[in-house]
């Protein structure tokens, strides 16, 4: 819904008065980055009279110049992207997979496929992690590319059956008029359609992947953050302040680089208007909380042009 | 069995600090959400661009840099830790975890709104209703029966996020996890299998509910 409806056009003195208040905001938090920047630069003076340096000193970022801490960057960097690659494939692999047994005909897949999914679904990915790394022993790596993928798989899952639910039914009938079977009816009519769709949502849940990678570090792998906690034991705290601003910068790259494509491919092979929309207010809003960017606004919830 | 009840008390602690983290900073992020919300769909646009910054900023950083933010930065910066450390750290998780979770909060809220179609306000608008009347009595209702159900998951998300906090100080379930793994090598299988009974024991009723609100409120159009 646009809000435009809710008030009456602007006239003069309300545009002035929403100028004014513009413009006292920009003030306002104006002051608070420049009283936040101010206290992270001031020198502080502890009890003992020893005086430790603004964040913004040189001694406290010298380390940049080092291009050993540039190299653990990278290889941290290096190291998330491959985590996240592998459980990228599988948490498709896996999702395509539940979404098949969810919407099996047979009530002895449907159900043990829907208790296994609550499981998965409740439990924390870290957990999960921990989980596969001691029961099966599959060393760090795996451990990480497992429990992501399976705890990803599963979200997934649920939004491609909710894809599939929302198909007309005629789709399906379509399949079987033609002598499809139940089964290739799926695969050839229903599924790749519901994929399409459901790519938006998959491929944000694609950046929840890669932030969570970080959870890892319970069973050691040298992602990102933990490359960063490394660095910080090893050069001491003087730099945390430093080594954890690279570290945000560099999430912050590549997640927005992340969303940004979604959000390009979500314009590009979104839901069409008015047809394949998924059902329910749940898979309208983008059900899950860890979601990372803005659902596409559905064709259908978008004011009709108004002719001006 | 013996095992099991062994490590007890040190399930049970966890549990209640892992609810007491999921209500205190769910209670947080929800008045934060609530503000960012209107303050993304305000007039203003000088308020609207800052919270776009600040979900979006908040939205793409992992949890983990967040908490470590509030545990290892903060107190660099002057916010002191308290006498009692145990309750310090546990009060900077509920801020990391509450600022973690505010930017999801505001985007259900926001979407709800968004959900109610145009038409609804064009209509009460045409009948001669104010700002406030359309507000409060046509827009508002609708979209609060179509914010609760994505605002419950939210909450079950910040649950299995509260796990998170185990690694800074904080003896939370995850945290008693891992401590029984260590002492109880021999029962790895059942000691996970019991956390992850405590933490369905949470994430499953709440989406449940999330469900039967869905169901039983939805406007039907």
């Amino acid at each position: 819904m646009s809000l435009g409806v809710l008030y009456d056009a602007p006239g003069p003195k309300a545009r002035r008065r929403s100028l004014i208040g513009s413009i006292v905001g920009i003030i306002l938090i104006a002051a608070l980055f420049w009283w936040v920047i101010a206290t992270l630069a001031a020198p502080r003076i502890s009890a003992n009279d020893a005086v430790t340096p603004g964040l913004f000193d040189p001694s406290r970022w010298d380390v940049l110049a080092n291009p050993l801490v540039w190299e653990r960057f990278a290889a941290g960097v290096g190291a998330t992207l491959l985590m996240a690659g592998a459980a990228a494939i599988l948490a498709i692999a896996v999702g395509i997979g539940f979404s098949f047994a969810r919407t099996a005909t047979s009530r002895w897949i449907r159900v043990p496929a829907a208790i296994l999914l609550e499981f998965f679904r409740g439990m924390p990915v870290l957990l999960m992690i921990f989980f596969v790394f001691l029961v099966f022993s599959t060393g760090a790596y795996w451990a990480g590319v497992i429990g992501l993928g399976v705890y990803n798989g599963a979200i997934i899952g649920e939004a491609l059956r909710a894809g599939i639910l929302s198909l007309p039914k005629g789709q399906r009938e379509a399949g079987f008029v033609i002598g499809l079977t139940a089964t290739r009816t799926r695969m050839i009519i229903e599924f790749p359609q519901a994929f399409r769709q459901m790519l938006p949502i998959i491929l944000a849940q694609m950046v929840v992947l890669l932030k969570d990678t970080s959870l890892a570090y319970v069973v050691a792998y040298d992602e990102l953050s933990r490359t960063i906690q490394n660095m910080q034991k090893a050069l001491g705290n003087r730099y945390v302040f430093t080594l954890f601003i690279i570290g945000l910068a560099i999430y912050l790259a590549l997640n927005l680089t992340l969303s940004w494509i979604a959000r390009a491919v979500a314009k590009r092979s979104g839901p069409k208007a008015g047809k394949l929309t998924p059902t329910g207010p749940a898979a309208a809003l983008g059900a899950e909380g860890t979601r990372a960017i803005t659902l596409p606004v559905l064709e259908r919830d978008r004011p009709p042009r108004r002719p001006d | 069995m013996d095992s099991l009840i062994d490590v007890m008390p040190l399930y049970l602690e966890g549990f209640g600090l892992t609810i007491l983290l999921l209500v205190v900073s769910g209670l947080g992020a929800f008045i934060l959400g609530v503000i960012i919300a209107a303050m993304r769909i305000s007039p203003l646009p000088s308020l609207r661009v800052f919270a776009v910054v600040y979900t979006e900023a908040l939205r793409n950083v992992p949890l983990l840099l967040v908490l470590f933010f509030c545990a290892f930065v903060l107190p660099i910066l002057g916010v002191s830790v308290g006498p009692d450390p145990k309750v310090g750290y546990l009060l900077l998780a509920i801020l990391g975890l509450t600022l973690y979770t505010s930017p999801f909060v505001a985007e259900a809220v926001r979407s709800g709104i968004n959900g109610v179609p145009i038409g609804q306000a064009e209509a009460a608008r045409s009948i001669g209703m104010g700002f406030g009347a359309t507000l409060t009595l046509v827009i508002l209702p609708q979209a609060g029966r179509m914010v609760v159900p994505p605002l419950i998951n939210v909450f079950i998300a910040l649950t299995k996020n509260t796990s998170v906090a185990g690694i800074f100080f904080v003896n939370e379930l995850f945290s008693g996890v891992q401590r029984a793994t260590r002492d109880h090598g021999d029962k790895v299988l059942l000691m996970l299998l019991f956390a992850a009974a405590l933490y369905l024991l949470i994430t499953i009723p709440l989406g449940q509910i999330a469900g039967y609100i869905e169901k039983k409120v939805r406007v039907l159009r």
